[in-house]
């Protein structure tokens, strides 16, 4: 059978608060569900005081989380949108990634923020955003972008069990995506890409939503004879170079495409980075797909013209075979 | 842990802050660690007055002033120093200098540098011990952190969910004529008192005399037992005025150490510093009341202050003796064993 996204996380959440005691489920209306349902009908099982709505206060709740995982909770927050992380940014930045290291080791933040990124018709230019690549920026955080249900299912369980906080970015697009979850699905550790689609012409780096997309795009290609390797990155930070490096090695030529503002995105961080662990093997430029520097506007049509999707991953891919 | 209500233990331990942060200032014109610090001196009655009140299962939260907090809550003089000048020694080895000291064995999870910053986490941690069931929070901060929009959403949520936490607002920027009277006009917040604000959020507040050390001591034994037994927030305001030596931006010690011999007939050749030590100074004020009361001689209290002057001096041959942190421990404790989980 199989099952939504939403409904995959749900069982996910479900299974790691009746394993760990110390599990909770905190942020605005989780009892209800959240913003997206994610969360429905776990209060009628694990109660009010393990899944607990608070007041629209993003700086205290994310604060609150911290300090409760410092003192032997392991909480999972929900921010109800990436964008509102803005409000969040002090604690996240300053004092949750920050812990363990200015403790030299003596402390630790086992916490989880979920929260929801990208565009999905609509929403406009403060609910619509893709952010992360200001989280990879911070060492201390870990940052997580599964591409489908299974996938947010393994990596949801090892960032739970992981004694650091990580930043756990479900795209809205994904949440009516269906899947069937394998009876012995498991854990799948982070820090590790996932070569997706194995290729040998052109390899495109891609998480969350946009992975889908470079899978429709290395389909269209595959009738032109171009034969394409699709990687999905899971784990922003760290970031698993040496997948990158194997593949690139192979094809010699890199497309990275990502939902988020092409300047100061993902792929210019994966770009440098391969740049210089793989400059000898690389044929062609190093090749960006992101969105224009604009804010996600409203109408659909204007949203997109610049979202980013499979017709622009295939036009830089020709571009690097013709 | 210093025993509840022991005149000689309070004494100690008021007396260990000053000199401790007496050293820590000398250190820092020696030219022998960097960067901004703050200390304690003129609040010490404070930080040792609560943590009198704490047990193994309670919580501090602290803030930039928080040596006199770790060493009221039992943490070792020569592991801060060493922290302090950065040495392998310290608690953090070094990472966390004065700013952010810690020690988790004694349930100070964390000072926070930013105003506020540490009242969301201290109510988390509150979250923490009522679910646990054991344990409260005491959680330390400037008056400033009410400018802090965090603070407020911190306190709705103690307020709301009930939490065991007692906040704890050291306002030291009182003239010493207000810090008795009801009503004075903070410079920076709009309210006639700082309580008037948690009170709005359905918070019981009161305000002490931050120089009394009897008072706090009353004080904190009550309000700690109320947040223990009730399982609700407190907010208390604690009224000190600046020491002198806390004016300019680098803390400075104004006719040198401070003297026992201030608290009996003598005085410094400062006015200012005269005036603060007669109407503001905790430790001068109840080393005064105690020995006219014959609870303390005034033989023991300078018994009392050699030893504290020696334990510090200690900490200070510690702390220059301990070598500095390997260059490569910068890469560690970044995330989780890297490796391992990830
Ligand atoms: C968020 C933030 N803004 C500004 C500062 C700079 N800063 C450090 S201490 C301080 C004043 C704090 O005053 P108060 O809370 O009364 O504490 P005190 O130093 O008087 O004990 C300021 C503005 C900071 N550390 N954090
Ligand atoms: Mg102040």
């Amino acid at each position: 059978m199989e099952t939504t996204f939403i409904e995959i996380m749900r069982q996910a959440l479900d299974e790691e608060m009746t394993r760990d005691a110390s599990v909770y489920l905190i942020g605005e209306d989780v009892a209800a569900g959240g913003a997206f349902g994610v969360s429905r009908g776990l209060v009628d099982k694990h109660g009010p005081l393990r899944v607990r709505n608070t007041p629209i206060s993003e700086a205290a709740i994310t604060g609150l989380a911290t300090g409760a995982a410092l003192c032997g909770l392991r909480p999972v927050l929900e921010i109800m949108f990436i964008d509102f992380a803005t409000l969040a940014m002090d604690c996240l930045v300053n004092q949750s990634a920050k812990y363990r290291y200015m403790s030299g080791g003596q402390l630790s933040v086992p916490m989880v923020v979920r929260t929801q990124a990208g565009a999905a018709g609509g929403a406009a230019a403060q609910h619509s955003q893709s952010l992360e690549s200001w989280f990879i920026h911070v060492p201390g955080l870990v940052v997580v972008a599964p591409s489908s249900p299974v996938e947010a299912y393994g990596l949801f369980k090892s960032s739970l069990r992981l004694d650091d906080p990580v930043l756990f970015i479900e795209h809205k697009r994904l949440y009516a995506m269906k899947e069937h979850l394998p009876a012995d699905a498991a854990a799948i550790p982070l820090g590790r890409a996932r070569v997706a689609r194995e290729g040998s012409d052109v390899t495109v780096i891609a998480y969350s939503a946009m992975v889908r997309t470079a899978l429709e795009a290395a389909q269209q290609l595959a009738q032109e004879g171009v034969s394409v390797e699709v990687i999905d990155l899971r784990t922003l930070a760290p970031l698993d170079i040496e997948t990158l490096v194997r593949s690139v090695t192979k094809t010699r030529r890199v497309v990275i495409a990502h939902e988020a503002v092409e300047c100061g995105g993902v792929g210019a961080e994966v770009a440098a980075r391969l740049g210089a662990a793989a400059f000898d093997e690389l044929d062609a430029p190093i090749m960006r797909v992101g969105c224009p520097f604009a804010p996600i506007p409203f109408a659909p049509e204007l949203e997109q013209a610049l979202l980013p999707g499979r017709e622009q991953i295939v036009r830089a891919v020709r571009e690097l075979t013709s | 842990m210093q025993r509840k209500n022991d005149p000689g233990e309070r004494v100690a331990a008021m007396l260990r802050i000053r000199r401790f942060e007496e050293q820590c200032i000398l250190l820092s014109k020696d030219g022998q660690f960097p960067g901004h610090y703050h200390v304690y001196i003129g609040q010490e009655a404070t930080a040792v007055a609560a943590c009198a009140e704490l047990g193994t299962d309670d919580f501090v939260f602290s803030n930039w002033r928080n040596h006199g907090h770790l060493l009221a809550r039992g943490a070792a003089p020569d592991r801060m120093m060493a922290e302090i000048l950065g040495k392998a020694g310290g608690y953090a080895r070094g990472k966390s200098g004065t700013l952010h000291m810690a020690v988790r064995e004694l349930g100070v999870p964390a000072t926070s540098a930013l105003v506020g910053g540490s009242l969301p986490l201290a109510t988390g941690a509150a979250l923490a011990c009522k679910r646990q069931g054991r344990g409260v929070v005491v959680a330390f901060f400037g008056d400033a952190a009410l400018e802090e929009g965090a603070c407020y959403e911190a306190m709705i949520l103690a307020s709301l969910w009930k939490l065991p936490i007692l906040f704890v607002c050291e306002n030291n920027s009182i003239p010493p004529a207000q810090r008795q009277r009801g009503q004075y006009t903070s410079s920076t917040l709009p309210a006639a008192q700082l309580v008037d604000v948690p009170q709005a959020l359905q918070i019981r507040t009161e305000a002490v005399d931050g120089a009394d050390a009897d008072a706090l001591a009353e004080c904190f034994d009550r309000l700690v037992a109320e947040v223990r037994s009730e399982g609700t927030p407190r907010f208390v305001e604690v009224r000190c005025t600046r020491w002198p030596g806390n004016f300019p931006l680098w803390p400075e010690l104004p006719c040198g150490q401070w003297q026992l011999d201030w608290a009996f007939g003598q005085s410094p050749d400062r006015a200012d510093l005269a005036t603060w030590l007669e109407q503001s100074d905790p430790l001068l004020l109840y080393l005064r009341k105690i020995v006219a009361a014959g609870g303390l001689t005034r033989e023991q209290v300078q018994a009392l202050d050699e030893r504290a002057r020696a334990e510090m001096a200690g900490a200070v041959r510690f702390a220059l003796d301990s070598p500095f942190p390997a260059p490569e421990e910068a890469y560690q404790h970044v995330r989780a064993e890297q490796g391992a989980t990830l």
